[in-house]
């Protein structure tokens, strides 16, 4: 089968730094695909060597098959949208949308009405006469949508592209994206810092830590089931616990992670299937819908708790109080039992 | 409370200042407005004033009478051929420090980085740090028959080719320095600093990313050097080209020193005003750099110079 985009062996190395190290990596035709990592973990990169803005230093970049590795930016099939747009600003937004197709010698009427139909389509119909810095943020980010888009790739590079939008735009940029994603039915590769970005859109996530893949998978696998501890701590927030914290703390065995909305702070006692630790409550904070609560355990190790605002249940606790905390067993996420797989590759 | 009020001195003079604004921007702009409307404007204005008045031929005396003589007599054909030979000059050494200014300026914005960026900064600008009457005079050494240039040519056996440009209609002569290539050489190496930098500078504003933008649409690099590159490095080509151009037009020394005989706007000013004392003919042929400036500006503004601003 052949891929939209596939890494064999890829490595980019800058002076001493390897900021891909040696990925291997399938994104299939239609995917919604997202990098996902803390900045510097080289997911963007990754996408700069599809894009062509870079060259591999060992291994292979495949577009549909071909071998991209030597091919300059403009003789591949992908568009990128830049993270600051990157919009031409003696050019009209008309102008900006239809660039691709003027330099690939489309003739001005239907580049025109192209461009036209590419904004109408990202709902800037009236705005083509406009320079772009006339325009506000949100709507900066559709005409750089529309210009790449204009040229019908067959795989839509996205980075970061939602990053300099306020949180509401953002939302409502991320549901548009995926629609839009849907109803043209290409690849989106999206490289984001932002792990809810990532998981309310895409079909399957990248973790990328120190130029290396943690884990490939569907969001709710990825948040489930993280494999590393750097994933379960990344992708939303996890109490990791390594190997000493799990034995001394709740006498298990293994590492593992729990999510802090399946702790259950209280005083009750532990129920059928629950275990548990004791500690100080140091922190609450409210945040409308629920309130988070940080408690010291014994070896000073610091746990996130999460509960939802029903009945006021926060009044109850007050900070600097002997607090228990249990999770049902199920819940807690076996990691691997190496805590940092980079350290013996480093 | 009372302690927040009581302040003296310069501390009151701030906080005064402070609560008035306008009265703070004008103490700020009072000094460079009055020096650049009284002196710079004014003593403008005064010479073109002047080149309205009578110069009378046969007394050497210049009246205040009101007359378009001055202006008409830049018409004669003699005077015109001085316009022409100083605006195609002034041209042409536009044309050349743009073109050689363009690629370094290029390297300097977007490749040079660290040492090699001041190296780069310093080698531009050395040249400034000389006289320029140091400069010119010593380009009459390099120019000259036995000097550096003609040890050059010689030494690689390109005689004949040097030969052949000095045999040249228009640009040739009896030898290097007193040919128009040779002055055109000097204008060119003198004013080129006046076109890199900013080149330079507009090229530095330049994100990096547009370029990417260009190549990821399927731009080749011609085409976005084309398309994106020069377009939004034009303001600065204009800049620098008003440098080489309007030095040029107002040049006196370079063509005494290197080229044929026929006088440049400069020279014909320095003779006007110096020598002869018709200080109006020499204010009416002021008013020929400012205008064809100005004709020059308003072109480059129509074909977009200045869009990308």
């Amino acid at each position: 089968m052949t891929y939209a985009v596939e890494f064999q062996n890829l490595s980019r190395t800058f002076d001493k730094v390897r900021a891909v190290d040696n990925v291997d990596l399938q994104i299939g035709e239609g995917e919604f695909f997202s990098m996902l990592g803390p900045s510097g973990s080289g997911k963007t990169t990754c996408l700069r060597l599809i894009a062509g803005f870079e060259q591999p230093s060992a291994g292979s970049v495949r577009i549909f098959g071909q071998e991209a590795a030597g091919l300059p930016p403009y003789r591949r099939d992908v568009n990128t949208v830049f993270q600051d747009y990157a919009l031409f600003p003696h050019m009209s937004v008309a102008d900006n949308v239809a660039y691709g197709l003027m330099v690939a010698g489309v003739g001005k009427r239907e580049r025109q009405e192209r461009a036209q139909a590419m904004l109408e389509l990202v709902k800037l119909g009236d705005y083509g006469q406009r320079r772009p810095a006339a325009l506000s943020g949100g709507q900066r980010q559709r005409v750089a949508l529309a210009r790449a888009l204009i040229k019908k790739p067959r795989v839509l590079l996205l980075d970061e592209p939602l990053g300099a939008l306020d949180l509401k735009l953002r939302e409502q940029m991320q549901i548009e994206l995926k629609s839009l994603q849907r109803q043209l039915g290409i690849t989106f590769i999206y490289v984001t810092h932002d792990q809810g970005e990532a998981l309310s859109m895409s079909d399957r996530v990248a973790v990328f830590n120190l130029g290396r893949i943690e884990q490939v998978a569907t969001p709710r696998e990825l948040y489930t089931r993280p494999a590393t501890a750097f994933v379960a701590d990344f992708v939303g927030t996890s109490n990791v616990f390594d190997h000493a914290a799990a034995q001394t703390l709740c006498g298990q065995d293994r590492p593992f992670s729990i999510r802090p909305e399946r702790i259950r702070i209280g005083q009750d006692g532990p129920r059928e299937g629950e275990i548990g630790l004791s500690g100080e409550l140091i922190d609450i904070q409210y945040l409308g819908a629920v309130s988070r609560f940080e408690v010291r355990a014994g070896n000073g190790k610091v746990l996130a708790v999460v509960s939802p605002n029903l009945d006021d249940h926060d009044v109850a606790f007050t900070v600097g109080a002997p607090v228990k905390l249990y999770w049902p067993q199920r819940a807690m996420h076996p990691l691997a039992p190496e805590e940092n797989g980079h350290v013996a590759h480093a | 409370m009372s302690r927040m009020l009581e302040r003296r001195g310069l501390s009151a003079l701030t906080d005064a200042l402070y609560r008035r604004p306008a009265l703070w921007l004008f103490l700020l702009l009072a000094p460079p407005l009055l020096w650049f409307g009284l002196v710079y404007l004014g003593s403008l204005f005064a010479l073109l004033a002047q080149s309205f008045f009578t110069f009378d031929d046969f007394t050497m005396n210049v009246s205040p009478v009101l007359t378009l003589d001055n202006y008409r007599a830049l018409l004669d054909p003699a005077n015109h051929d001085v316009i022409l030979r100083t605006v195609a000059m002034a041209a042409a050494v536009t044309l050349a420090a743009a073109v050689l200014a363009f690629p370094l300026a290029y390297y300097m914005a977007r490749y040079a980085r660290g040492w090699r960026k001041g190296f780069f900064y310093v080698a531009v600008m050395l040249p400034m740090w000389a006289s320029y009457i140091v400069k010119a005079y010593s380009w009459t050494v390099i120019l000259a028959k036995g000097g550096l240039v003609y040890w050059f040519y010689r030494s690689f056996g390109l005689s004949g080719v040097v030969d052949w440009l000095l045999s040249l209609p228009g640009i040739g002569g009896d030898s290097l320095s007193t040919s128009t290539l040779g002055r055109f050489t000097v204008f060119t190496y003198i004013w080129l600093p006046f076109m890199i930098l900013p080149i330079q500078a507009a090229l530095e504003r330049v994100p990096g990313n547009l370029i990417q933008a260009a190549a990821d649409l399927g731009a080749t690099p011609f085409m976005a050097f084309r398309t994106v590159i020069l377009p939004l490095a034009f303001p600065g080509v204009v800049a620098g080209s008003i440098f080489t151009f309007s030095l040029t037009l107002g040049d006196y020394i370079i063509p005494q020193l290197f080229g044929p005989s026929g006088l440049f706007i400069g020279t014909m000013v320095y003779t006007m005003q110096g020598s002869i004392g018709n200080m109006p003919m020499a204010g009416a042929f002021t008013l020929v750099p400012v205008l064809i400036i100005a004709v020059y500006l308003s072109i480059a503004k129509r074909l977009g110079a200045f869009d990308a601003l």
